[in-house]
């Protein structure tokens, strides 16, 4: 059953993961910017959760709530802020570097509000957990919820793009911006909705990460979104489907390696995945060849 | 009176400049031909009346509004489509959905889907292939969606970027026959070809673009037996 509880436990995990890659992936696929601040969203949404629910004392419905609205804010206005001002630079490099800044700012802010000591975060998701098969397999109650609600992320946000205006303008943004514009498409609000879906997304990666796992540090999103960033360019970086199946082949990985090989080795096992699939299919796993517009 | 009005438009690429002082005007109801060359500055003249490019001096005027700043997407909304060179369709969508893309502006859909049902009877093969992604089409079925998409939008006027490029004679004469019974239909046309006999042939007016700068005006048929024209366009 060992094997059962960890098969388990890397979906929950490769679920966080895949909400965390789906906001890279959409980014990536519709501003055409790898968002390497991305992960540093969980840890904000982390904060504000914790603040709301450890410090003051909030229901934590409400504090997960802040959290996703002021992640997308955050999103918006850091789009707004400091990667609009550089859509058209000659470099794609010029963006990539600004979003390691806005990386290094929201970990340092973080650093000087709240210190560098580990917050012990306060388990928000409060279902109980069931046993199967006489008590063999134990299921934690923020295990399924985190598998639950990815999933229904997934079925919410194929619905919401291929059956609203705003999800194919989404579509036709990240195939032609040109194109869109002239189906009368207002090219920087799609890039502005992205981006306010990618961070609430990140928010709620946030409260599942934090209750799952719970220690909160200034640092506590970089690695997750390292990991979310391998996943979606594992799925091919672009595909929502992609992003979805390489978080949960990261996690189930990940967990298998650390329960059957080696935690130190794990993370090195998770990379060399890449690597190999990269050196078969460079588009990545559902990922197809397109035309890099440079 | 103008429909369209394109006043003094110098447009550059960095330090390149492609138009140099254009004017010109389009009726309502007329059929207006711009040929011209490879790099006349054809393309980069339609890319900025529909906002795509901004000129560096110059006034573009539509229903007597000044639209020379006003961003692309909402130039859209005072019914003024494109058919944009090399079509441009959104290849991984279907071809319905890039057709429900080209009424992304419409609030009725009620109009929107009568407008659908018409487009599918101008186009039966679009309506054999509503599930396909527009990527899988030929060429000539991608130019027709492209058209398509374009008439979604219930336009006055409609500027086409070479519309017969690359296709077969047979698939050329369809488009011509297409853009005249869109014209018919009341929509008034801005006709961009390097197919200078064709698009002659079925326009009122033309203006010939060479290096960015218009070198000749006046009626199609007058221009159809000019000397030069024939020499340059027709290939005589
Ligand atoms: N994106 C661009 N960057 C720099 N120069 C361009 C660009 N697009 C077009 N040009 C130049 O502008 C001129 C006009 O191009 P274009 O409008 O595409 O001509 P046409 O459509 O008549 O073939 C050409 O000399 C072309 O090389
Ligand atoms: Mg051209």
């Amino acid at each position: 059953m060992s094997f059962l509880t960890s098969l388990v436990n890397g979906l929950s995990l490769g679920s966080i993961y895949a909400i965390i890659a789906l906001g890279y992936t959409m980014v990536y696929g519709i501003a055409k910017m790898l968002n390497f601040a991305h992960g540093d969203f969980i840890m904000v949404g982390g904060y504000i959760i914790f603040t709301c629910v450890s410090t003051a004392g909030l229901p934590p419905a409400a504090g997960i709530l802040l959290a996703i609205v002021l992640c997308t804010l955050l999103g918006i206005g850091t789009e707004k802020v400091a990667y609009k001002p550089l859509r058209h630079a000659k470099s794609n490099l010029a963006v990539l570097i600004t979003a390691i800044g806005v990386s290094y700012l929201l970990e340092n802010l973080a650093l000087l509000i709240f210190g560098a000591d580990t917050k012990s975060f306060t388990n928000v998701v409060t279902w109980p957990g069931i046993a199967l098969f006489g008590g063999q397999l134990r299921i934690q109650g923020v295990t399924i919820v985190t598998i639950l609600v990815s999933l229904a992320i997934l079925i919410v946000l194929q619905l919401f793009i291929n059956h609203t205006k705003n999800g194919q303008a989404m579509l036709a943004v990240a195939q032609d911006q040109g194109a869109a514009t002239l189906m009368g498409i207002d090219v920087n609000k799609t890039i502005s909705l992205t981006f306010a879906i990618g961070s609430g997304l990140a928010a709620i990666a946030g409260a599942l990460l934090c209750s799952a796992y719970p220690s909160l540090t200034p640092y506590t999103g970089a690695m997750p979104g390292i990991k979310a960033f391998v996943a979606a360019v594992l799925g091919g970086i672009g595909s929502i489907p992609g992003a979805m199946i390489g978080g949960l082949v990261l996690g189930i990985v990940e967990i298998l390696s650390k329960t059957y090989i080696s935690s130190q080795l794990s993370d090195a096992i998770v990379f060399g995945i890449l690597v190999v699939v990269l050196l078969v299919k460079p588009t990545g796993l559902l990922g197809k060849v397109t035309q890099e517009k440079v | 009176m103008a429909l369209l009005e394109v006043k003094n438009l110098s447009v550059y690429y960095g330090v390149i400049q492609a138009l140099k002082g254009i004017s010109f005007h389009v009726d309502k109801g007329e059929i207006v031909a711009l040929i011209g060359a490879n790099g006349a500055g054809k393309t980069t003249t339609l890319h900025t009346i529909s906002g795509l490019l901004r000129p560096k001096t110059g006034e573009i005027l539509y229903h007597d509004r000044d639209i020379t700043k006003m961003p692309g997407a909402q130039i859209v909304r005072l019914g003024m489509a494109q058919v944009p060179e090399g079509r441009r369709v959104f290849a991984d969508l279907t071809v319905e959905q890039n057709l429900r893309l080209g009424a992304y502006t419409r609030t009725d859909s009620n109009k929107t889907a009568a407008t659908l049902e018409s487009i599918y009877r101008r186009f039966p093969r679009l309506k054999e292939r509503v599930r396909q992604p527009a990527g899988t089409l030929s060429g000539g079925e991608q130019q027709m969606l492209a058209m398509g998409r374009a008439l979604m939008s219930e336009p006055d006027i409609i500027l086409m970027d070479e519309p017969s490029m690359g296709l077969s004679p047979i698939l050329v004469n369809e488009v011509f026959d297409i853009i005249k019974a869109v014209h018919e239909e009341g929509t008034t046309v801005l006709l961009v070809e390097q197919n200078a006999r064709k698009a002659l042939a079925i326009a009122d007016r033309a203006y010939v673009l060479e290096t960015g700068t218009i070198t000749m005006e006046g009626k199609a048929s007058d221009l159809l037996n000019d000397e030069n024209i024939r020499k340059a366009y027709l290939g005589e």
